[in-house]
């Protein structure tokens, strides 16, 4: 993930004498240390990814009950992805809405803390982070109240006319956006917050001081700079909000369905285990090819 | 060359800067000539820094005016004026190459073709072949000179520089002061250096101001600032002086005559800031000469008689302290020409000048003498 890895190597051009060989007994030492990280990540992501994997080709003839057979059954994937296109790209979909709402709003924010709040910068990033000390449901729940029909936020884009008489925010894809929205939001400010954090307000002067006007300079100095936290955050929340289905569950109906609901669905109430691991390996896939686009696109070039 | 319509001068009056109850720059007025090179000299949190930074447009000025020909610019913002400046930490812009560092100030003009002129500005500054690189793979110095061509690309009517060299080790540092001299000489703009390094201010500068808490204290030639301080703080701050306190206690037409410390010295009238009242009998440590008694002092100078307390030989010269009889300890450097006594610690000696090299400031009742002890370099010592 290389997007992560925006450390200004220094001075590279000091040829610094390469460092003495290590006594032999330490030699193995970096290795012992990963051992334990290597194999929690061995036992529990690389073995049950090949048993997911294993699972998508399963004969889907089969069931929790006649058992199942691996039969390389690659027509699995086709055929979930012929069956729930719609879902598909309805995560997609609510995601990059949600992504663009979160942006919004979480760029300001994340410059306000960074450079302008002084004092109350402590107070705000606890403000920022304060939600996630309640666990994801309750938040989720409590949306549910806000857009509830005879709740005070409907009552009032119904007397302004934003709302029809009849109309509503919950079982539409407004509450499912504006709850991807909210529930990922913290994931896109942090980075994004580290990296402005770190912008020296000189170069802001300099840029300034070089006939650029205040939008000159955002596009050509604030932005590019602020790229690592921007990518690192776009990536936290549209990963997580593209796999979610707790939103389209509680604040949706199953016309807002997204993918994650119907993977959770295959494993859990239709125990259709082929296509759930089918569906799951075309997620992951989608998103990994988006992330790819995105990484060659906004990359390394413009970034240190 | 320029592709702005001429300058003129650049003229500050009455400008005034305050933060809260603590006044930064006070009522400064001064006028640089278009194409000088003009420094600010001063110790930090004198003022100098925030006039600059008002004359950038960084700083909006309390009041007063920021003059540029007949334009008044005090309140355009910054990128609205043809003024340029190379910071203190040079400011690059670390996600651009060397290249975009320097065009960036046309582009952001507007100005598309832009490539001979970087390479030129590049060739001129000696970093031909670097464009592609970042600014993190440079050297200090190499760094400093991309700030100075990217504010220079720009031909702009005045160019500011914030300490540029502070942070260049000593020999770099030298090497440009040349530099920028022989730059500003070759492009012909104004240049307006501020620094708390008076070497660099006299090496460079056509003109010094000195400033002191927000004013200026002396203004003129570097070597007229130095030959002839009109303040004690000034006496003190540009090189070394002994300053001795005295009264004056008359005149003959062309000395005024003064007593101090029991002894009476005599000081060209020409070179008096004041005829009356207490004063402050200077003489830069290296108008000072040594001898072993005061018969070897050749007619028409004046001396003191003293012990050597110190001796430091440093090269060039070698720096006495002279402990006069009441007390007070001179700097006296004496340049290893080959042709000189040496001294030891302890040894008496006489302290003598010629009165022509001295002068007079004026001085409060209640202050004593001022030397500076021998410390670091003085100036032209290590040159």
């Amino acid at each position: 993930m290389s997007a992560f890895a925006h450390v200004p190597t220094g001075s590279g051009q000091s040829a610094s004498p390469p460092p003495a060989a290590r006594p032999g007994r330490y030699r193995f030492l970096p290795y012992l240390l990963l051992l334990p990280g290597a194999a929690w990540l061995f036992l529990f992501f690389a073995v049950p990814l090949l048993q997911l994997a294993a699972a998508s080709l399963y004969d889907p003839e089969g069931s929790l009950s006649t058992g199942y057979t691996l039969t390389w059954a690659f027509g699995n994937y086709p055929a979930a992805l012929q069956q729930y296109w719609p879902q598909f790209s309805r995560s997609f979909l609510y995601a990059g809405i949600a992504l663009v709402l979160a942006l919004l709003m979480g760029y300001p924010l994340a410059y306000a803390i960074a450079q302008k709040a002084g004092r109350w910068k402590n107070l705000l990033l606890v403000c920022v982070v304060a939600p996630m000390f309640t666990s994801f449901l309750v938040r989720t729940l409590a949306w549910k109240t806000i857009l509830s029909d005879n709740g005070w936020l409907v009552g009032l884009l119904r007397d302004v006319h934003l709302l029809g008489p009849d109309g509503r925010l919950l079982a539409t894809p407004v509450a499912v956006v504006l709850g991807l929205t909210y529930n990922f939001l913290p994931f896109l400010v942090l980075p994004l917050y580290a990296s402005l954090e770190r912008l020296d307000y000189r170069l802001l002067e300099a840029s300034s001081d070089l006939y650029a006007s205040p939008l000159k300079t955002f596009r050509r100095v604030t932005l590019p700079l602020s790229m690592p936290g921007l990518i690192a955050g776009t990536l936290l929340f549209f990963i997580p909000a593209t796999g979610d289905y707790i939103n389209a569950e509680l604040l949706g109906t199953p016309n807002q369905y997204m993918i994650g609901n119907v993977i959770d669905s295959a494993f859990l109430v239709r125990l259709d285990y082929p296509q759930g691991a089918a569906l799951s390996f075309l997620l992951m896939s989608a998103i990994l090819a988006v992330v790819f686009v995105y990484l060659r696109r906004a990359g390394t070039e413009e970034v240190l | 060359m320029a592709q702005e319509t001429p300058a003129g001068d650049l003229r500050l009056a009455n400008l005034t800067k305050t933060f809260g109850a603590f006044t930064a720059v006070d009522d400064l007025s001064l006028t640089i000539g278009q194409g000088t090179f003009f420094a600010l000299l001063g110790a930090s949190g004198c003022g100098k820094t925030t006039t600059l930074r008002m004359i950038a447009g960084l700083e909006e000025p309390t009041s007063g005016q920021v003059l540029l020909g007949d334009r008044d610019i005090a309140r355009l913002r910054p990128y609205k004026r043809p003024v340029n400046t190379v910071f203190q930490s040079y400011a690059l812009f670390p996600h651009l190459d060397i290249f975009e560092n320097v065009a960036f100030g046309l582009r952001r003009r507007g100005i598309r073709s832009v490539d001979q002129q970087v390479r030129q500005m590049l060739s001129l500054v000696q970093l031909d072949g670097y464009e592609r690189r970042r600014p993190t793979q440079l050297s200090g110095g190499q760094q400093q000179r991309v700030a100075l061509a990217r504010a220079l690309i720009n031909h702009p009517q005045v160019l500011l520089l914030d300490e540029p060299l502070g942070a260049l080790d000593l020999k770099l540092r030298r090497q440009m002061q040349i530099e920028l001299k022989r730059i500003q000489t070759e492009v012909g703009i104004t240049f307006v250096h501020v620094t708390h390094d008076q070497e660099e201010a006299m090496t460079m500068a056509d003109t010094v101001a000195v400033m002191n808490a927000g004013r200026i204290e002396q203004l003129g030639a570097p070597a007229d600032i130095y030959e002839f301080p009109a303040t004690a703080f000034v006496a003190n701050f540009l090189g070394q002086s002994n300053l001795i306190a005295g009264d004056v206690f008359g005149s003959n037409g062309s000395d005024t005559m003064v007593t101090a410390h029991g002894a009476r010295f005599s000081v060209p009238s020409a070179r008096a800031r004041t005829d009356r009242g207490p004063v402050y009998l200077g003489i830069r440590p290296e108008k000072l000469q040594l001898a072993g008694a005061a018969v070897q002092v050749p007619a028409g100078s004046q001396h003191l008689d003293g012990t050597i307390t110190d001796a430091s030989y440093v090269g060039v010269s070698t720096q006495y302290l002279l402990r006069t009889g009441w007390g007070t300890e001179l700097s006296i450097f004496v340049a290893n020409s080959g042709a000189q006594q040496r001294f030891a610690v302890g040894e008496r000696a006489v302290a003598y000048w010629d009165p022509r090299h001295a002068f007079l400031l004026s001085r409060r009742a209640d202050e004593n003498d001022r030397t500076t002890p021998v410390l670091d370099e003085p100036v032209g010592a290590s040159s």
